[in-house]
C-alpha cells in the first residue's frame, strides 16, 4: 500500500512539474510583452523597459521559471498582471462567490430532481410520467445561458423582483447575497435537475424490476414501503455518482453564468478580457 | 368594512412613508462601466478604465480638460507664459488638502512631475513630460516650469490623467488606495464587482452634488442592457451594445446621447512598403472606401465619417477633408491603373479584436475587391498586433487612435505606418513653438490637410460615445475629449 501511494505521489509530482514547464513555455512563446500591454502603444520604450525591470521580466527565462515554481511551493502564487494583487488572494476572494453558487445550485437541483424522478418512476407509464419526462427533456435541451437571460428578463427587467446581476458582497448581509445568487443558482440548477431527475427515474425503474423488490412485495410490504426502503437506496448509487460529476460541471458552468449575471466569481476571472486596453481603443469591442 | 378601510389606510400610510425618502432629490448615482481598471493609479498605467473612475473625481492636475476639450484651470489658479514660450509660472490654489489630510503645495507639484519624468518612471505617457527641463518651487503657492524648447500643447498635456498631482506620502499606495485632491474620495473596491467613491467634504473648490457614486463593472453587453432596464444602474456613459440603442431611444425613462470621442478609426497603410509607398495606390484605396457603409454595417450607424486624423468636435477640425478622396470606384480604378496595377494586387489586412476592426475589416475587404485588390484577412490578438503591425510588419490594419490630439504621431517617421514628410514635420515643429490659440488652430488645419492630401491612411470614422442614462440625470459628458466620467457637475433633477 505504501509503495503504491509512493508511486502515485511521484507520478503526481512529475505531472505537476511537466504542467508547469508546459504552461511557462507556452506563455514564453506567445508573442507580446506584458509591460507593453500594461502601458499601451503610446508609452515610450524607456517607460516599458523600466516596468520590465520592475517586474523582473528582464531576467533570463530559466531564472524566472524557478522563481515562479519556488514561490508556488512556498505558497506565493505571484502577483496578477491584471490587478497587481497577489494571485492567491484573488482566487480566494472569487471562491467566496463561485463555491456558494455551485453549492446552492447543487442543493437546488437535488431538491427538485429527486422528488420529480421518484414521482415519475412510481407512476411509470402514466400521463404524469410522460409529462414529467417531456419537461425534463426540455430542461436538458435548454442551454443554461439562454435560460439565464430569460430569467433576467422576467424577474429583473419586467417584475423587478431581483437585481439583473452583480454581487453586493457577503459583508452587506447574508440575505442580499442570497438574493443576488438566486437567479444564477436557478439558471445553473434547472438544466442539471432535469438530467438528475431522468437518471433518478431510470435507476429507480430498473431497481423496481429487480427480484428482491418482488420478494419484498410478496412479503406483503406495500408499494411505498418497498420504494422508499429498498428500491431507492439501491437506485441512489448511480444518482450520487452523477451528482458528484455534476458538482464539477456546475463549477465549470459558472464561467458562463457568472458572465451573464456579472458576478465577481472564479468563472469570470478565468474568462474576463484583459483590461489592458491597448491603444485605449477597445471601447467598442 | 370599517376595519377594511382602516387596513387600506394604514397600508397606504406605510407605503407613503416608505416611498417618501425616494421622492427627496436623489444624491447618489450608480454607473455601469465595461472594463474593470487594473488599479487606480492614473500615473502608472495606460488603461482608460483607470481614468474613467478617477479623472477629475479623485485626482486633479495643474489643468484639466473640459467636456469639449477646452483647457480649464484646476490646481493651478492661473499661469503666465514667458515671451519665448519656455517658462510657465503656475499660481496654485492655497488651502488644498489631500484626502489623507496632508497639505498640497508647490513641492507636491515638483514631486509629481519629477516622478513622472524620472528615468525609472513607468508613466505610460512619459512623452507628455518630455519638454520639461526643470521644475522649480518658487514659494509654496508658485511653481515655475522651464521647458527645453517651447511646447504649444504643454497646458493641454498637463490636463491628462497621467499628469495628475500626487503626494510623496501616498504616491506608492495609489494603485490600491488612491489619494488625490479631488471632490470625491475613494471609498471601496470590491474586485470584479464595483468601485465606490464618496464626496470629499473638505474639498477646496465648490462641493459636488452627489454624496456617493458607484461604478459597477458589467463587461457583458446583454447584461448591460438588462442592468439598465432593471434599474440596477442609473446609466452607462459608454454603453457597449450599439444594437440595443434604438430600444432605449424609444423609452422615455432614458436619455440617449450619441457624442463623439477622440477615437479616429483608420485603415492604416504601410507607407514604407510597396505598393502602399505609392500615393496613387493609397489614393485609390481611399477612393474605393465607402465610409458610411462601414459605419452602418459595423457600428450600427454610430460614428462620424472623418477625412483626416482629427476629432470632428474640435473647433480646428477641417470638415472639407472628407471630400479630398470621395467615394468613386471608377476614379479609384483609374488611379490604380496609372500606378501600374491595372489588374489589382494582393494584400494582407491584419485585424485586432475590437468590433470596429473585425466587422469593419470584412466590409473594407469587399469594397477593395471591387477595384481589384485581393484582400487576405488576418485576425490577431492585441499581443500579436503589438508584435507585428505596430512594429511596422503589415500591409494594412484597422485601429482606432483614441489618444486626444494625437496628430503629432504623423511627424514620427518611425511610427508604425511609416509616414515621412518633411513638410508635415515642419508644420508640427512650428505648432510646437506656437502658444497663440488661433495661430495654433491654423497650423492644426494645415497639418490635417497635408495628411489628407497624401492619403497617408484611410480615415474612416470617429468612434461614437454612446451614453445612456436615466433621463433625470444632468451633467454627464456628451463627448469624451479625454476618457473620463467627470462627475463634478452631475446631479439629479427634481
Amino acid at each position: 500500500m505504501a509503495w503504491f501511494l509512493a508511486k502515485r505521489l511521484v507520478s503526481f509530482a512529475v505531472t505537476l512539474a511537466l504542467a508547469t514547464i508546459v504552461i511557462f513555455a507556452m506563455l514564453e512563446i506567445v508573442p507580446g510583452d506584458p509591460a507593453r500591454l500594461m502601458l499601451g502603444i503610446n508609452a515610450t520604450q524607456d517607460a516599458v523597459d523600466a516596468l520590465r525591470q520592475q517586474m523582473g521580466l528582464d531576467l533570463p527565462p530559466v531564472t524566472r521559471y524557478f522563481a515562479w515554481v519556488g514561490g508556488m511551493l512556498g505558497g506565493d502564487f505571484g502577483r496578477s498582471y491584471t490587478y497587481s494583487v497577489p494571485v492567491a488572494e484573488l482566487i480566494g476572494e472569487r471562491l467566496w462567490v463561485s463555491l456558494p453558487l455551485a453549492i446552492i445550485a447543487l442543493l437546488l437541483s437535488t431538491v427538485i430532481a429527486l422528488p420529480v424522478g421518484i414521482a415519475a418512476a412510481s407512476r411509470r407509464g402514466t400521463a404524469a410520467d410522460t409529462a414529467i419526462m417531456a419537461s425534463t427533456q426540455l430542461g436538458v435541451a435548454i442551454p443554461n445561458f439562454w435560460f439565464a437571460i430569460l430569467l433576467v428578463y422576467v424577474f429583473a427587467v419586467t417584475l423587478r423582483l431581483v437585481p439583473a446581476g452583480g454581487f453586493p458582497g457577503w459583508d452587506k448581509g447574508l440575505l442580499d447575497g442570497l438574493v443576488a445568487l438566486a437567479l444564477p443558482a436557478i439558471a445553473l440548477a434547472l438544466p442539471q435537475a432535469a438530467i438528475l431527475s431522468r437518471v433518478t427515474r431510470s435507476a429507480l425503474v430498473e431497481t423496481l424490476g429487480e427480484d428482491y423488490v418482488r420478494t419484498a412485495r410478496a412479503k406483503g410490504l406495500n408499494r411505498n414501503a418497498v420504494l422508499w426502503r429498498h428500491a431507492l437506496r439501491n437506485a441512489m448509487i448511480p444518482v450520487v455518482t452523477i451528482m458528484g460529476l455534476q458538482f464539477a460541471f456546475l463549477l465549470a458552468g459558472t464561467i458562463i453564468i457568472e458572465n451573464v449575471f456579472y458576478l465577481p466569481g472564479l468563472g469570470r476571472l478565468v474568462f474576463q478580457p484583459s483590461p489592458r486596453t491597448i491603444c485605449r481603443s477597445s471601447r467598442m469591442s | 368594512m370599517n376595519s377594511f378601510i382602516r387596513t387600506v389606510a394604514a397600508a397606504a400610510l406605510v407605503a407613503v412613508a416608505w416611498a417618501a425618502p425616494a421622492l427627496a432629490a436623489k444624491d447618489t448615482i450608480t454607473l455601469g462601466v465595461v472594463l474593470e481598471p487594473p488599479h487606480l493609479d492614473p500615473t502608472a498605467g495606460a488603461a482608460a478604465a483607470i481614468d474613467e473612475i478617477v479623472y477629475a473625481n479623485i485626482f486633479e492636475g495643474l489643468t484639466r480638460i473640459g467636456s469639449n476639450g477646452e483647457i480649464l484651470p484646476a490646481l493651478a489658479e492661473s499661469w503666465d507664459i514667458s515671451e519665448d514660450g519656455k517658462t510657465y509660472t503656475f499660481k496654485l490654489h492655497t488651502g488644498v488638502k489631500f484626502h489623507d489630510g496632508t497639505d498640497f503645495d508647490a513641492n507636491d507639484v515638483k514631486f509629481s512631475l519629477d516622478r513622472a519624468r524620472a528615468e525609472d518612471s513607468t508613466n505610460a505617457q512619459k512623452g507628455l513630460f518630455k519638454a520639461i527641463e526643470n521644475v522649480e518651487v518658487v514659494d509654496p503657492a508658485t511653481v515655475r516650469i522651464t521647458l527645453s524648447s517651447p511646447a504649444g500643447n504643454f497646458l493641454f498635456n498637463m490636463g491628462w490623467g497621467d499628469a495628475v498631482i500626487v503626494a510623496p506620502e501616498s504616491a506608492d499606495g495609489n494603485k490600491e488606495n488612491p489619494v488625490g485632491t479631488g471632490p470625491f474620495k475613494f471609498s471601496n473596491w470590491a474586485k470584479g464587482s464595483a468601485i465606490e467613491i464618496v464626496r470629499n467634504d473638505d474639498y477646496w473648490g465648490s462641493k459636488v452634488a452627489l454624496s456617493k457614486a458607484t461604478f459597477r463593472i458589467i463587461p457583458d453587453a446583454s447584461a448591460a442592457i438588462a442592468a439598465l432596464q432593471a434599474g440596477d444602474v442609473d446609466g452607462f456613459p459608454n454603453f457597449p451594445a450599439p444594437e440595443a440603442v434604438p430600444a432605449f431611444q424609444a423609452d422615455p425613462r432614458f436619455s440617449v446621447v450619441i457624442g463623439s470621442t477622440e477615437g479616429e478609426t483608420i485603415l492604416a497603410l504601410n507607407n514604407k512598403r510597396a505598393p502602399f509607398d505609392n500615393l496613387k495606390v493609397r489614393a485609390a484605396i481611399s477612393s474605393a472606401i465607402d465610409r458610411q457603409a462601414i459605419i452602418d454595417g459595423a457600428m450600427f450607424g454610430l460614428g462620424t465619417p472623418i477625412g483626416t486624423h482629427f476629432a470632428p468636435h474640435h473647433p480646428a477640425y477641417v470638415a472639407e477633408t472628407i471630400n479630398t478622396w470621395p467615394h468613386d470606384i471608377e476614379k479609384a480604378k483609374a488611379m490604380l491603373k496609372e500606378a501600374g496595377f491595372e489588374n489589382g494586387f494582393k494584400a494582407k489586412l491584419t485585424l485586432p479584436p475590437p468590433t470596429y476592426a473585425r466587422r469593419g475589416g470584412e466590409i473594407i475587404a469587399s469594397q477593395l475587391r471591387e477595384i481589384g485588390i485581393e484582400v487576405e484577412i488576418i485576425p490577431v490578438e492585441w499581443k500579436q498586433w503589438l508584435e507585428g503591425p505596430f512594429k511596422g510588419d503589415f500591409d494594412m490594419t484597422i485601429v482606432s487612435h483614441t489618444e486626444p490630439m494625437d496628430i503629432g504621431i504623423y511627424a514620427n517617421p518611425d511610427y508604425y505606418f511609416g509616414y515621412d514628410s518633411k513638410e508635415f514635420q515642419a508644420v508640427m515643429e512650428k505648432l510646437n513653438l506656437t502658444t497663440d490659440e488661433s495661430a495654433r488652430y491654423a497650423l492644426m488645419a494645415e497639418a490635417q490637410k497635408i495628411i489628407s492630401r497624401d492619403a497617408v491612411n484611410v480615415y474612416l470614422f470617429e468612434l461614437a460615445k454612446t451614453g445612456i442614462w436615466d433621463a433625470r440625470i444632468k451633467g454627464l459628458w456628451d463627448n469624451s475629449p479625454v476618457q473620463a466620467n467627470d462627475l463634478t457637475g452631475v446631479s439629479w433633477s427634481e
